[in-house]
């Protein structure tokens, strides 16, 4: 259900600046809509997103319901030494994918 | 003819007070949501004792938006991004959604400069703030107003 699309430059020069794009499919259900029979529509959404870098992490984002279905966010971070990049997604009813991508740096 | 223009007058006053009632209506049928006394309080949690001062952060979004549902947002903050003076979080919060939290970005010194970017929902048309917190530990914050024709929550995305 849950693909996730991840933008990271293939190769960087050491210390250069990339822009890291991020998007995945998630309907953000805000938990204030109410359905046909007039039944609040419970809340499901993503609440935390976390990049690690090696293992270290780099950049972390907490989401409200305010966020549009389909979370996309762009971060930038310096491009330090080759290796890989790892994604987390987490939210409500236990929602978790993980996605990495690798980055090789000269 | 001299009744014309009492007549006319008659009915420009009709069509403002039409005008108004029916601006009452939309107020009236609006759903719950937040306040600005409510994003205070929220900013006021994130902050705690200190002072928020206008400046060194720039929130861009667009003035006028078709859709609630889908707004674009990007906030950047004035730093040189060095271990010893950085961007610890970018918060941003709204005026009138149902609640005034929206996201709060943590980032550090190894993201380079700090420029985040995502898109969000407006119930409708409000202000919307993004605060700074520096590691010297000031408070930064830019204020923008959008227009929303469409408001989010009501349809279905």
């Amino acid at each position: 259900m849950a693909g996730a699309l991840i933008n990271v430059p293939e190769r960087a020069k050491r210390g250069e600046i990339v822009e890291i794009k991020t998007l995945i499919s998630h309907p953000m259900e805000t938990g204030y809509r109410r359905n046909q029979s007039g039944a609040r529509v419970e809340r499901d959404i993503i609440r935390l997103f976390v990049a690690t870098y090696n293992g270290t992490e780099i950049f972390r984002a907490e989401l409200h319901p305010a966020i549009t279905a389909n979370p996309f966010i762009v971060f930038s971070t310096v491009a330090t030494e080759s290796g890989t990049l790892t994604f987390k997604w987490t939210g409500d009813n236990a929602f978790s994918v993980t996605e990495s991508a690798s980055i090789t740096v000269d | 003819m001299a009744e014309h223009p009492s007549r006319r007058e008659f009915l420009r006053v009709a069509g403002g007070v039409a005008a108004g009632l029916g601006l009452g209506a939309v107020i009236t049928v609006t759903p719950a949501r937040a306040t600005p006394a409510a994003m205070q309080e929220a900013i006021r949690k994130v902050v705690g004792a200190s002072k928020v001062s206008p400046g060194r952060v720039k929130l861009e979004m667009p003035p006028l938006s078709e859709n609630g549902n889908t707004v674009p947002l990007t906030v950047s903050v004035e730093s040189p991004m060095t271990a010893a003076d950085y961007v610890k979080a970018i918060h941003v919060f709204t005026e009138l959604n149902p609640q005034p939290d929206v996201v709060s970005f943590r980032l550090g010194p190894r993201a380079g400069r700090a420029r985040v970017a995502t898109r969000i929902r407006l119930a409708t048309t409000q202000t919307v703030v993004a605060v700074s917190e520096l590691s010297d530990g000031s408070f930064w914050s830019d204020t923008v107003a959008v227009v929303v024709t469409l408001a989010a929550c009501l349809e279905d995305a």
